[in-house]
């Protein structure tokens, strides 16, 4: 069974840099320039009346 | 009788011996459990089971023969399932809140049980638990999730039959939940009360509802997926890591409802709280963020604020709250690390909760005159506003400090309610409002005005609730810890008590009041779909006369 320290030291080694890096990951694809028209597309695209699957 | 009848003439052949076969399937586990346990209150569910199995078996009987429904379906999204989610959320909604109120008054009377087992409070109170949280939460949550992917995809449900199964299969596990606390079944784990074999049965439930989203979206016409699916999918698949995990026991032998937790101890302890603070998380906070989502700006016909801003909360909520939940252990055998790991996370929530807080608010700019007008698109107002309250509230309480105060009083009380009625309920009441009149094809709810008195109600009796029980809360943690010149405590714990009883009375009135709010909606719902049927047949007689214009949602 792995102790408190190494638990510890797993959190504050790979946990930092998961979280890091995650978080890196996420502000990237949200703010990547050519993203932009997806997301603008994505939010109005409920707003647009169509009532019925396309096949 | 009727629209069972109509939903399974819409069923293929194929479909409907898939139903047929699964119907049998239970029932032989019904009869099962019955025989095995015999005595106990295992085989009043198997029972139970195997009444409901018959029951669905005689209904699929009758309409067996009827012709292969024409493709002409394909070419409509399939709501029966989002409509019957609809009423069954309503339902559910009456039962919880009834039986909640009834809990609030037997905290100020306690001569309410009438000597009775299943009437004392550690059985009643998760009866209100479970029926508002999985009877009225989760049934609105599958029903509104249904009709979200459908839109947000443009394709159609993968099949007819896997929808019908999660929706009978998660109310089968309702009832069986609610009727096991009745005759005193319970595993004893808060929001996770329900024993080994309604658990098993949730997972196969539970699989299947994540399936149909998956075959859903691999149909998908739109390359991007929406939001709010996100949010439904994080909902729906954690969940399932949850439920496994927390539930993990070994039952005492195949024909007892009693089984024995894998973990004991401050390990159990983590377990259920893990799980508890993440059913919060992903139950009443992700999945009702993807009705938001979706709901909001379609009835202010606005887009969302900021696209961006949703998907930085998304990974900010998914990835913080799954740490937070040993803020429900502070002061005890937990080491203090794991706490201080609770709080730090539960602080950081802050931000992603206010994120989407103030995302729901700002789409609302320039439409605030709707916001006065429409009572539906109120509701979805003050939501945001509630949610962005109880997650600031949320993480002011995990501070180790400030929960040495407000752990075990009534604030806690209060701080879940502000979430449960204020956000989860007022989101889903806007949603319903909202999908009623798209789904049943009429111009708008029966009655706008029964909507405004349900609006102003389920205020009312949420403020009264949260203030009865803040100042409740906060007197009775004062109390606890208020110490005498000599050291020894001023206040003994039925002095507290007394103390509470008026806030008690507040409490169960401001319920009272949310309970009558849910009971106008039922009606309000009730006409609107008779108004739907009347119409119906009014329009297949006149059907020569004059064409009908085709409604738009929003009208």
């Amino acid at each position: 069974m792995p102790d408190h320290d190494t638990a510890v030291w797993l959190s504050k080694s790979y946990g930092l840099v998961y979280l890091v890096a995650l978080s890196l990951g996420v502000l990237l694809y949200v703010y990547w320039p050519a993203n932009r028209k997806r997301f603008d597309q994505a939010a109005e695209s409920i707003i647009r009346y169509e009532d019925r699957p396309w096949r | 009788m009727q629209v069972v009848a109509d939903v399974i003439a819409q069923f293929t052949g194929a479909e409907r011996r898939g139903a047929f076969f699964i119907a049998l399937a239970t029932a032989l586990l019904g009869l099962a459990m019955a025989v095995t346990g015999n005595g106990d209150s295992f085989g009043a569910h198997g029972a139970l089971v195997l009444a409901a199995s018959i029951i669905t078996i005689f209904c699929l009987i009758r309409s067996f023969d009827k012709p292969e429904p024409s493709s002409e379906r394909l070419q409509s999204y399939y709501d029966e399932p989002t409509k019957a989610g609809i009423v069954l959320a309503m339902a559910w909604a009456v039962l919880g809140l009834f039986v909640g109120d009834w809990v609030a008054w037997l905290l100020v009377y306690p001569d309410l049980t009438f000597d009775a087992a299943w009437a004392s409070f550690g059985r009643i109170r998760p009866v209100h638990t479970t029926g508002v949280i999985f009877g009225f939460g989760g049934n609105a949550l599958i029903a509104t999730s249904f009709y979200v992917l459908q839109r947000t995809t443009r394709a159609r449900l993968p099949d007819q039959l896997s929808p019908w199964f999660v929706l009978w299969g998660y109310n089968l596990f309702c009832v069986i939940a609610v009727t096991g606390y009745l005759m005193g079944v319970t595993q004893s784990k808060e929001y996770a009360e329900p024993e080994w074999y309604a658990d098993i049965w949730l997972v196969v439930v539970w699989v299947t509802y994540f399936a149909i989203y998956l075959r859903t979206l691999v149909r998908r016409k739109e390359p991007h997926i929406y939001v709010a699916n996100w949010y439904y999918m994080a909902f729906i698949l954690v969940v399932a890591i949850l439920h496994i995990v927390n539930n993990l026991a070994v039952p005492i032998s195949f024909g007892s409802a009693k089984s024995y937790s894998a973990f004991s101890g401050v390990q159990d302890a983590m377990t259920q709280w893990w799980y508890g603070h993440n059913a919060v998380a992903f139950f009443l906070t992700a999945g009702f963020l993807g009705m938001m989502y979706y709901y909001l700006p379609k009835r202010a016909g606005r887009p969302i604020y900021s696209y961006r801003m949703s998907i930085i909360s998304f990974w900010g909520i998914t990835f913080f709250y799954m740490w937070a939940g040993s803020h429900h252990l502070h002061y005890t055998a937990l080491p203090q690390w794991v706490q201080s790991l609770g709080m730090t996370f539960s602080v950081m929530l802050l931000v992603p909760s206010w994120a989407s807080a103030g995302n729901a608010l700002l789409t609302l700019n320039g439409a605030w005159d709707k916001v006065r007008d429409d009572a539906t698109l109120r509701f979805m107002m003050v939501a945001a506003v509630f949610y962005g309250l109880s997650t600031f509230e949320g993480s002011f309480m995990a501070i180790r400090s400030v929960n040495s105060l407000s752990h075990y009083t009534d604030w806690t009380i209060g701080h879940v309610h502000a979430g449960a009625l204020g956000w989860v309920a007022m989101i889903t009441f806007g949603a319903i409002y909202a999908s009623v009149p798209w789904l049943w094809k009429t111009r708008g709810m029966y009655s706008a005005r029964l909507v405004e008195a349900h609006f102003w109600l389920a205020v009312a009796g949420t403020v009264i609730y949260v203030f009865a029980m803040w100042n409740s809360g906060i007197i009775q943690g004062l109390m606890w810890r208020t110490y005498t010149e000599g050291g020894t405590l001023a206040y003994t714990f039925t002095d507290s008590l007394v103390a509470m009883r008026p806030y008690y009375m507040a409490r169960a009135i401001g319920g009272l009041f949310f309970l009558i709010g849910a009971l106008i909606g039922c009606y309000n719902i009730w006409m609107t779909i008779r108004m739907a049927r009347v119409s119906a047949t009014n329009t297949a007689a006149d059907l020569q006369d004059a064409p009908v214009a085709a409604l738009q949602p929003g009208e």
